[in-house]
């Protein structure tokens, strides 16, 4: 059937912290990256907290050694992937069949919009640079090309899976016996475009957002990168004595329903979860923990529930939304949250919501509330869906 | 020979005011902005389907493609909808949404319902609304249509069982630049078409509209 | 009143891109959401962005928007009650 697939090494920088280690710390100190408006000048600033990485683009080019030109995006994006990248020899990777697949929602819109303003009001002004890495495509190719990885590369982009989705065709590859290495993940920053944007479907909180809760009003918007590095078994034997876990189930549907409201019974969402347990062989009793998409959002948590409640009930494994801490991280949710379940694993951790109070009326799903170690956790099943319909559902298994 | 393994049964072209379906011109409607050819498109196939006004020109250009392509198919005869998935491709995204939303914002009016079509896969959302699709479905973007990669992906979720049968193409559209390539990639069963590869896909992308 | 009736069923039509449909078709009580018109939860933030824009009036809670919308009468009524 396939090599096994195996998550060798990760990277993150996250409203909550610039590496993994200060990502795990947070949690420690049950701190939340969702605070006033510091680095995106936006007229909503006093409207609506988000999570944002605490750097600004200066710092961040300055610590990477690159342009201080650059998008936002491909800052974050190369932070993340380096940290993924840093124990392995580039040279020798590349002696093997290498991939990365790395998605975005907004590409370069930050420069762009910057370039926008200019331009409509005087179609002779505007800095075209700017515009240059607007397609998500562009920051995919720049950073491949930094890291000095020299496979196969692709963007996806499939809203608040887009990472997740990456992650799920990096192992697909491996498993065919495509590729041997793949990075596999997303980033996302967050840009006017997108505040405006969401505050128009009114599903953001001007507070600390309140996921799985009855009294939830919306999501906290943010911004980050993650990036996994997978292996075949092969790959794996050569480079990573050290692997963090394995990636034994994943699967994708459309919910087919409306644009951007998943359906109140959360049909794709079951279907996603269910298919992934049926790849995995797992039974849901053999769940450790569930990683909720869970956004926030009356409609988000709701179908959600209810599709967890219909393939869990009565037994519920721990579960939690993260995003409670990172704020929503759009295109590189399903990544970072990936990062959490492979640490998970390896490290026997359960990650916590940020708060809880109340929950949601007519279910039974209590999040977690307290950061948990030294638990034994043998699969972590993590969701991810999108605008579109798109639903992925991906498990992380002990090896 | 042997029986190719899978089979491309239909596909669909919309360029330049034309709509060819197999190859073979079914409407045209040259000289008109992207947006009336659209609703002269819908009024002609008798879509009867009021929420393609909504849309916005990607998703419009996408179900109308898929639409035609689909027409008398009976998929649904042949498959459960979580065995169909969608694989799309473009370079833009969703830009020339990005673009009037902005415009708008500009104005001091924000719109969600265009800002709910300021991402590339809401088309793919729509044509699974429209079909009732339920299965795998990914939006890849690049700076040119990418057969190899396509066919790979898709031979790939054939071959593994995860769909039985694939919607797949481009669909890109800049104000009034466009180009939608659908087709159908199938399990051979009794199916006529061509057999999916590179070669067939790359052939079919390229032909000029007849 | 009927010409704020009117004047809404023409912005609706619209706003809403409800191109197939004639303003005049609209039922002063019809129900636009669920039945009736079959409006969704976007066509009621659009429905949002209308009031405000047209009428000046900001609908803070969404939560609000089923019983404004219910009907035709419902919004004008909404308007004459709140209109700056």
């Amino acid at each position: 059937m396939g090599t096994s697939v195996y998550v060798a090494h990760v990277g993150i920088i996250s409203p909550i912290g610039n590496n993994l280690a200060e990502n795990l710390q947070a949690f420690e100190e049950h701190r939340s990256g969702v605070d006033r408006a510091q680095f995106l000048k936006t007229r909503h600033d006093a409207e609506f907290p988000l999570a944002e990485v605490k750097f600004t683009n200066e710092e961040l080019a300055n610590k990477y050694d690159l342009d201080i030109g650059l998008s936002r995006t491909i800052l974050l994006s190369y932070a993340a992937a380096a940290e993924a990248l840093a124990p392995f020899d580039r040279k020798q990777i590349n002696e093997f069949r290498t991939g990365f697949i790395s998605a975005s929602t907004v590409g370069g819109m930050d420069k762009t919009e910057s370039f926008f303003e200019e331009y409509i009001n005087d179609s002779q002004s505007g800095d075209l640079k700017l515009v240059m890495h607007h397609d998500c495509g562009k920051p995919t190719d720049y950073v491949c090309n930094k890291l000095g990885l020299k496979g196969f590369v692709t963007t996806i982009s499939t809203a608040c899976s887009s990472s997740a989705n990456a992650i799920m065709l990096g192992a697909r590859m491996i498993k065919s016996g495509q590729l041997d290495i793949v990075v596999a993940g997303g980033v996302d920053a967050l840009t006017r475009f997108t505040l405006n944007g969401f505050n128009t479907l009114m599903i953001v909180d001007r507070e600390q957002s309140r996921p799985l809760d009855q009294t939830r009003v919306g999501l906290n918007l943010g911004e980050g990168a993650a990036y996994v590095v997978l292996m075949s078994e092969h790959a794996a034997k050569v480079f990573a004595p050290n692997i963090l876990c394995k990636i034994s189930g994943y699967c994708n549907t459309n919910d087919s329903f409306h644009q951007t409201a998943l359906s109140d019974d959360g049909k794709g969402p079951f279907l996603a979860m269910q298919g992934a347990l049926q790849m995995s062989g797992l039974l849901p009793s053999d769940i450790s923990y569930i990683n909720m998409h869970g956004t926030g959002t009356q409609n988000n948590d709701q179908a959600e529930g209810k599709a967890v409640e219909k393939i869990f009930h009565p037994n519920y494994p721990k579960l939690s939304s993260t995003k409670s801490f990172t704020g929503h991280t759009l295109g590189a949710s399903g990544a970072i949250e990936a990062v959490f379940s492979s640490m998970a694993i390896n490290k026997g951790l359960i990650f916590p919501n940020f708060t809880f109070n109340q929950p949601i009326d007519g279910l039974h799903i209590k999040p977690e509330t307290t950061f948990q170690k030294n638990v034994s956790v043998n699969h972590v099943l993590s969701n991810s869906f999108g605008f579109g319909g798109n639903c992925t559902s991906l498990i992380f298994s002990k090896i | 020979m042997t029986k190719p393994e899978f089979t491309v049964t239909q596909y669909c072209r919309i360029r330049e005011n034309t709509i060819s379906k197999n190859g073979n011109a079914l409407f045209n409607n040259p000289n008109e902005p992207f947006s009336r050819f659209a609703d002269n498109a819908y009024r002609f196939l008798n879509m009867a389907y009021p929420k393609f006004h909504k849309m916005d020109n990607l998703s419009k250009l996408g179900l109308l493609a898929s639409d035609i392509m689909l027409n008398n198919n009976n998929l649904w005869n042949k498959y459960t909808p979580f065995e169909v998935g969608v694989v799309l491709s473009n370079q833009n995204s969703s830009l020339d949404t990005d673009i009037k939303y902005y415009e708008q914002v500009k104005k001091g009016v924000a719109s969600p319902a265009i800002f709910v079509y300021s991402l590339p896969n809401i088309v793919i959302g729509e044509i699974c609304i429209r079909n009732g699709i339920k299965g795998e479905n990914s939006f890849f973007i690049s700076d040119h249509f990418n057969a190899s990669q396509q066919v790979q992906y898709v031979n790939n979720l054939l071959k593994s069982n995860v769909v039985k049968a694939c919607i797949c193409g481009w669909v890109e559209l800049m104000g009034n630049t466009y180009y939608a390539f659908l087709y159908l990639v199938e399990k051979s069963g009794d199916t006529k078409g061509s057999p999916f590869n590179i070669q067939t896909i790359e052939d079919l992308f390229n032909n000029k509209i007849e | 009143m009927t010409e704020l009736k009117e004047n809404l069923k023409k912005q609706i039509v619209e706003q809403l891109n409800l191109k197939d449909l004639n303003p005049a078709d609209i039922g002063d009580d019809m129900p636009l959401f669920v039945e009736g018109l079959g409006l969704d939860s976007i066509d009621a933030l659009e429905l949002i962005v209308l009031l405000q824009q047209h009428y000046g009036i900001k609908l803070a809670k969404a939560e609000d928007g089923p019983i404004v919308f219910k009907s035709v009468n419902t919004m004008a009524e909404y308007i004459m009650a709140n209109k700056k």
